[in-house]
C-alpha cells in the first residue's frame, strides 16, 4: 500500500470518489430537495440552483402541512418517537434475552442446540406478510395488537436472531480457558460471564445492536399491519406525505433527512464497531 | 511419606457417552498423592492426561468415580469451590490486564494488603524472569513470557493443589533448564502439592518425585522416576521411558547344561550362567519358554566377542554417539559417550549382562524380571 506510483494513487482517488458518489448522490439529492418548494423541486429541466428555505422542516416540526391547497394536521414528530421508542426497546429487549442466550450457545454444546439456534435463525427466511396475517389476528384476539409491548414483541422476529448470532460467534472467539483460569481462581460462573466473557465480547454485542437497532428502525411492513397512526414510525409515518392534493416532496425529504439522522449518526460513531460485527470472527482484536 | 493430598478413586471418562463416537479417556484411574509431592502425567498426545487434570480442575465432569481433596470430596464441586490452582496450556491470560494485574489478579479472593500482593508478585516475576515485561500487555509479550505469566499466576496462589499443564513448553532450553530448578525449589520450600501435565521426560524426571505413565486413557505405572527407568512394570513403560528407547528382542528362554539361554531371531543366542538368575525366576521362565527381553541402549556393550552385529549407522550428538546395527534380524541402539569409529557396514562383537536384562511376558507385556531378579 505505501509504494504505489502516482498514477496507481490517481487511478484509485477517482474510483474511490466514483463509488463515494454513487453511494451519497441520492442523500445528497434529497438534502437538497428538502430544503426547497414543491415547486423547485417539480420544475423541468431540475436545477441545483434555488432559494434554500427551511419550511418544510418547520412544517414537520410543528406538525401542520400547508400544501397550495389546504392545511392538514401531520404527526411525524410523534413518529419519530414512536421509532426511537420501538427501536430502542426491541434491542434492548434483544440484548437482555439474546446475549445470554448467545453464551449459551456458544458454549454448551447441549442435545439439540444447534437446531434451537438454526430455528431462531429461520424466521428471518420466512415472508414478513406470512407471519403478520394469522399474528394481527391474534394480537386482536389478546389485545395486543396495536401497542407498543405488542409491536417490540414482534421486533424480536428483526432484532433476537441478529444478536444470537452475530455474538454467538464472538463468545466462540474467547477460549474457555479464559474463563477457566477465572472460575478456578475462586469466581462463580455468573461473575466469570459477567467481569470476562461480557466485556471481551463487548465490541461484538454493541455491533449487533447497532445492527439490529438500524434493522428495527427501517422496519416498515410490521408496523404498517399491528399498529395505528398514534404507534407508527416512521417509516410508516411517510405515508401520509402523499395527500389528496399530491405528493409532498420538500415534505417528504425533510421527513428522510430527519429520520435517518438518528442511524446515520450511530453508524458513524460506531463504524469500525459495525464492520468487525458483519464481518464476523474474520476480524479479531 | 506423609497423607495422601489428592485421591483419585476408580476415575472413568467417557466423551460423548452412549453415541458412537464414544471416547473412553480414562479408565478405572486410581493414583493418590501425597502432600508436598509433585507429580508428573506423562504420556503422549491423547493418552488422557489432560482429561486427568481438567477433571481435577473441575472443567471436565467425573464420569465415573471419586476424587478426594485435603479430605474432601471434590469431583461434584464448582471450580471454584475447589480451592486449586492452575496454569493453562494456553496461557489464558486476560487480555485487558497488564501482566501485574494479571498475576496480582490471582491473589484477589485471598483479600490481602496491596504492599504484600506487590511484593509477593515481584518475587514471582522475578523467578520466572518477568520483571521487564510486569507492565506490559499480554498481547505485546511473545509466548514464552505469557508462559511465565500464566505459571506466575498458578504457582502465586495458596491452593490445596497446583495444576501445571505443560508449564514449559514454549521456553527455549536455557532457560527451561534454569526455570525447572528454580520451579521446584520454590515448591518444595512452601510445601505444595503440585501435579504437571507433559510429554517431555526430562522435564517430568527433573521436576517429579513420582511420575504416573499413562496411555490410551490407562496408567501404566505411577513410581518413581529411578523405578520407570530401572524396573518398569511392562513394556510399554519400559519402551516409552528412555531416550533412545529400550532395545526389544523375542527370544525363546531353555536350559542347556547348566547355563540359561536365550534364542533370538536370526540365530542369536545369548547365554548366562545359571546363578546369575534367581531361582524363583529360572523357574518361571523355563515355564513361559516365550518371552521379549529389553536391553536399555545406555547397556549395550560393544566387545570383540559377543553376538555379531553389522553396523548400519553411527550418529555423533554433541555429547553422545548413538551407533545401530542390524542384530538378531532386528536392530539394536548402544550409546557411546565418546565419538567412535565404526563404519557402517563393520561388524561388532555385542554384549548384554544378565543384570541390564528386562524380561517381559510376550502377550501381556508385564515384566517378569529385572537383572536377574523378579519383577
Amino acid at each position: 500500500m505505501d509504494h504505489m506510483s502516482p498514477v496507481e494513487k490517481g487511478l484509485r482517488g477517482i474510483a474511490l470518489s466514483a463509488v463515494v458518489l454513487f453511494f451519497m448522490f441520492p442523500i445528497f439529492w434529497i438534502v437538497l430537495m428538502s430544503l426547497q418548494t414543491n415547486e423547485t423541486i417539480l420544475r423541468s429541466p431540475p436545477s441545483m440552483v434555488f432559494e434554500p428555505t427551511f419550511r418544510n422542516y418547520i412544517a414537520i416540526v410543528t406538525g401542520k402541512l400547508d400544501s397550495n391547497v389546504a392545511s392538514m394536521d401531520i404527526t411525524f414528530m410523534r413518529n419519530l418517537w414512536n421509532s426511537i421508542l420501538l427501536s430502542a426497546g426491541s434491542v434492548a429487549v434483544a440484548l437482555l434475552l439474546g446475549v445470554p442466550a448467545a453464551y449459551a450457545f456458544a458454549r454448551h454444546k447441549f442435545r439439540g442446540s444447534e437446531e434451537v439456534a438454526f430455528t431462531l435463525l429461520s424466521f428471518r427466511f420466512a415472508p414478513p406478510l406470512l407471519v403478520l396475517l394469522p399474528l394481527s389476528l391474534y394480537f386482536q384476539q389478546i389485545g395486543l395488537a396495536n401497542t407498543y409491548i405488542g409491536l417490540i414483541w414482534v421486533y424480536q422476529l428483526i432484532c433476537l436472531p441478529l444478536i444470537l448470532w452475530i455474538v454467538r460467534g464472538y463468545f466462540e472467539d474467547i477460549s474457555p480457558d479464559l474463563e477457566h483460569a477465572y472460575r478456578i481462581a475462586g469466581h462463580s460462573w455468573l461473575s466469570t460471564f459477567r467481569r470476562i466473557a461480557l466485556p471481551l465480547a463487548g465490541p461484538g454485542i454493541a455491533a449487533a445492536g447497532l445492527l439490529a437497532f438500524i434493522f428495527a428502525w427501517n422496519n416498515f411492513i410490521f408496523a404498517l399491519v399491528l399498529a395505528s397512526a398514534d404507534k407508527q414510525p416512521v417509516t410508516v409515518g411517510a405515508l401520509a406525505f402523499v395527500t389528496a392534493s399530491g405528493i409532498q416532496y420538500g415534505q417528504i425529504a425533510a421527513a428522510i433527512v430527519l429520520s435517518i439522522a438518528p442511524t446515520l449518526a450511530l453508524a458513524l460513531y460506531a463504524q469500525r464497531y459495525l464492520v468487525e460485527g458483519l464481518s464476523l470472527g474474520a476480524v479479531k482484536g | 511419606m506423609s497423607k495422601a493430598m489428592l485421591n483419585l478413586q476408580a476415575v472413568d471418562k467417557f466423551y460423548n457417552p452412549g453415541s458412537v463416537h464414544e471416547v473412553h479417556a480414562v479408565q478405572g484411574l486410581d493414583m493418590a498423592v501425597a502432600e508436598g509431592e509433585i507429580v508428573a502425567l506423562l504420556g503422549s498426545s491423547g493418552c488422557g492426561k489432560t482429561s486427568t487434570l481438567r477433571m481435577i480442575a473441575g472443567f471436565e465432569e467425573v464420569s465415573k468415580g471419586s476424587i478426594q481433596l485435603a479430605g474432601r470430596d471434590i469431583h461434584r464441586l464448582a471450580p471454584a469451590k475447589r480451592n486449586v490452582a492452575m496454569a493453562f496450556e494456553g496461557y489464558s491470560l486476560y487480555p485487558p490486564l497488564t501482566v501485574q494485574e494479571n498475576i496480582a489478579f490471582a491473589l484477589k479472593s485471598q483479600s490481602l494488603a496491596k504492599d504484600a500482593v506487590a511484593r509477593q508478585v515481584a518475587e514471582i516475576a522475578q523467578l520466572l524472569e518477568i520483571e521487564e515485561v510486569l507492565e506490559r500487555y499480554p498481547s505485546s509479550i511473545s509466548g514464552g513470557q505469557q508462559q511465565r505469566v500464566s505459571l506466575g499466576r498458578a504457582l502465586i496462589r495458596s491452593a490445596d493443589l497446583h495444576l501445571l499443564d505443560e508449564p514449559m513448553g514454549q521456553l527455549e532450553p536455557q532457560l527451561r533448564a534454569l526455570l525447572r530448578g528454580r520451579i521446584k525449589h520454590f515448591i518444595k520450600e512452601r510445601g505444595l502439592t503440585a501435579i504437571l501435565v507433559t510429554h517431555d521426560q526430562t522435564e517430568a524426571n527433573a521436576l517429579a518425585d513420582r511420575i504416573a505413565v499413562m496411555e490410551e486413557g490407562v496408567l501404566q505405572q505411577f513410581d518413581t522416576p529411578a523405578n520407570l527407568k530401572n524396573r518398569p512394570a511392562n513394556l510399554f513403560t519400559g519402551a516409552f521411558i528412555g531416550e533412545p528407547p529400550m532395545n526389544v528382542f523375542d527370544a525363546e528362554v531353555r536350559s542347556e547344561a547348566g547355563r540359561l539361554v536365550f534364542g533370538l531371531g536370526g540365530g542369536v543366542t545369548l547365554d548366562y550362567a545359571e546363578n546369575e538368575f534367581s531361582l524363583a525366576l529360572r523357574a518361571a521362565l523355563l515355564k513361559k519358554p516365550q518371552v521379549t527381553i529389553g536391553v536399555r541402549p545406555h547397556a549395550v556393550r560393544i566387545t570383540d566377542e559377543g553376538a555379531k552385529a553389522e553396523i548400519t549407522a553411527n550418529q555423533w550428538l554433541g555429547d553422545q554417539t548413538h551407533i545401530a546395527a542390524r542384530f538378531a534380524g532386528g536392530a539394536i541402539v548402544s550409546v557411546e559417550h565418546d565419538r567412535t569409529r565404526y563404519a557402517k557396514g563393520e561388524t561388532i562383537g555385542v554384549a548384554l549382562a544378565s543384570e541390564d536384562l528386562h524380561v517381559f511376558d510376550t502377550r501381556s507385556g508385564m515384566a517378569i524380571s529385572h537383572g536377574g531378579a523378579l519383577a
